[in-house]
This record gives structure tokens, C-alpha cells and sequence, in this order.
């Protein structure tokens, strides 16, 4: 790996499917920072072979054990890596990372999914308050109080 | 070939089904479906539960046509590699999902002319058809777009007050102050 001054530690959080692609479609703005993924599934490794890597499990409102085991693990996760900011694009493992994150002074930062077009979806809307940069990707779901738009993934 | 993706989560029989009947009707060989743990079983069609990254790209480029549900995540993948994409969305009354956030995707998605809809599955043989006729190459950029990408560079440039890498903050976002204003 080229030997770049680093800027900090960024932990970037997605669950599977268009989470994570959205993720990585916005990853070029990190540039300068080591980036850690935390993921749901062990086959994304293989996308971001040179960064460090977590696995957690994904949870639902609808399944409040593996919530506490999500929050849990993210916790952890946290506490042990110290980043400088966390990035996610949802949804459950994001909006505990950014919780987390913060408490333990990260900067935040939180893009909607472009999937939640009629409103913001159920930790989007639950997260403004721990996010320092609140965005969604969908001009009429914008508010003067946040979530900002500024752009899509696409 | 066709591809078809139901994504990383849970089954999509009704698409399934509805595929698997079109190749049959079409004698149609090379149809490649990701199903995630349907328990259908297909008579037309290759089915596997789930594909690696890797193997999902090697899919999608191999396609003349990708069919799926309106995931996020199919859309952009197919957009990604200049495939037409047929989207069924997955429905909350039929519990396919917990809410019609996909009929909304295809919506607008199918609006904008990014991908072709299909409502159901009676309308998915004849989007199907059109779809093979179109010959799309266009590959959108790997990136998000700039607006979003240089609203995150100077969050994160305002944030650690770096003097390598500088962009250019939007002065109208500076001048409003504060970092939540961006």
C-alpha cells in the first residue's frame, strides 16, 4: 500500500444489498482516512480486500434480541477502534454505530438510503439527533432542520 | 443469458414463478436465477440461493438483461454495468416486505427510464420481451455524484481543519456556518 499521511481511523457501516453498494459509491470522499467496514455478510470481504473488516449480525425493529446483540457488538467495536468519524448508509448496524460513535467523539455522518423515497426510513429518522452531517438522497424528503440534500449516490 | 436477483434478504417467489413460466413459454435455456432459500421449484431455469460479489458482477456483465426486484442495491449494480433491468416490485399486502418502499422505487426509478417496471406478474413476460430488444451500453460513473461527494470532502475537511486535500466548500453551505447546515 502507498504510504499516505492518514487523516484519522473512518469506520464506514452498511448492511447488505443497496446499503452497502451506496456505501461504496460514496468511499472516494474518504480519501486520506484508514477506512474500517462493518458489514452483515463475509462475502463483501473480498470488495475491500486491503481494509479492516467487521462482520455483525443485521437486526429489525421487529427482533429486539438481536438488536440488543447488534448494539452490543457495535459497542465494542467502537470502543476498541476509536474512530475519528463514522459514515453509514443504514440501517440498523449504522444507526447504532453512529450512536456509539458519537459518545465516543467521532464525527457522524448519515446518508438515507436512495430506497427510502416516501419518507426517511425507520433509523433515519431516529438518527438526526446523532448524526453531524444528517443527509437524505431525495430532494422533497429534505427539511430545514434535516436531513439535507446534498446529492445522490447516483 | 438473463439474470435474475432477488437480493441478499428473503425469497421472491411470485417473480420466480413468473420467470421460470416465461422461459418455458419462450424455451428459453439460459435463464440464471438467485433465489435466497425459495423453496419454488423450477422447471425452466438454474436457480442458486446466493452469489458472491464476484460471481454476481461476472453474471450481470454476461446478461443481455437483468430482471429483479426494485432493491437498491440490483438497480445500481445492473446501472453500474450498462444492463437493462427489469424491476418487479415486492409488495407489503402480499408480506413480500414490511412496507411499498420498492413499489416507490420502481416508480421513480421507472419515470426517470433507469429501469423497465413490471407491476406484477402479468406484465413481466411483455417488459421482459421489450427489454431484449433494447441494446443498452451506457455504464454510469462507479461514483456518486459530485454534489454529494464534495458536500462529504468538506464536512470532513471543516471537521480535522487539514491543510492537505482542501476542497472548495460550497460558499453559500459556509457562509450559513455550522457544520449541520451542509
Amino acid at each position: 500500500m502507498k504510504s499516505i499521511q492518514k487523516r484519522g481511523r473512518l469506520l464506514a457501516v452498511a448492511s447488505s444489498g443497496g446499503h452497502w453498494v451506496q456505501l461504496r459509491r460514496i468511499a472516494p470522499a474518504f480519501a486520506g482516512f484508514e477506512i474500517v467496514y462493518v458489514t452483515v455478510l463475509h462475502s463483501y470481504r473480498s470488495q475491500v480486500p486491503e481494509n479492516r473488516f467487521y462482520i455483525v449480525n443485521d437486526a429489525t425493529r421487529w427482533n429486539k434480541l438481536a438488536l440488543v446483540l447488534l448494539a452490543m457488538r457495535l459497542a465494542w467495536i467502537i470502543a476498541k477502534e476509536r474512530p475519528q468519524v463514522v459514515v453509514s448508509t443504514g440501517a440498523a448496524p449504522g444507526y447504532f454505530a453512529l450512536i456509539f460513535g458519537q459518545l465516543f467523539g467521532a464525527k457522524t455522518i448519515w446518508i438515507d438510503s436512495m430506497a427510502n423515497i416516501d419518507h426517511l426510513s425507520m433509523s433515519g429518522s431516529h438518527v438526526g439527533k446523532y448524526a453531524d452531517l444528517w443527509l437524505t438522497q431525495w430532494p422533497h424528503l429534505a427539511r430545514a432542520e434535516g436531513p439535507y440534500y446534498r446529492g445522490s449516490v447516483l | 443469458m438473463i439474470f435474475v436477483t432477488v437480493g441478499s434478504q428473503e425469497p421472491f417467489d411470485r417473480l420466480i414463478r413468473a420467470i421460470d413460466e416465461w422461459a418455458g413459454l419462450r424455451a428459453r435455456a439460459d435463464v440464471f436465477a438467485q433465489v435466497a432459500g425459495s423453496t419454488y421449484r423450477a422447471k425452466h431455469i438454474e436457480v442458486t440461493d446466493f452469489v458472491d460479489p464476484s460471481e454476481f458482477s461476472r453474471r450481470v456483465e454476461g446478461a443481455a438483461v437483468v430482471v429483479a426486484h426494485a432493491g437498491m442495491g440490483s438497480i445500481i449494480s445492473a446501472l453500474e454495468l450498462g444492463k437493462p433491468i427489469v424491476v418487479m416490485p415486492r409488495r407489503a399486502n402480499l408480506r413480500e416486505t414490511r412496507n411499498d418502499h420498492q413499489v416507490a422505487t420502481a416508480g421513480r426509478f421507472g419515470q426517470q427510464g433507469r429501469v423497465i417496471v413490471a407491476q406484477d406478474e402479468q406484465e413481466l413476460g411483455v417488459k421482459l420481451d421489450q427489454a431484449i430488444a433494447l441494446r443498452r451500453t451506457h455504464r454510469i460513473n462507479a461514483e456518486a455524484s459530485s454534489q454529494l461527494l464534495t458536500t462529504i470532502r468538506a464536512f470532513l475537511d471543516e471537521s480535522f481543519c487539514q491543510q492537505q486535500s482542501r476542497i472548495q466548500v460550497e460558499p453559500n453551505a459556509r457562509q450559513r456556518g455550522g457544520l449541520r447546515s451542509y
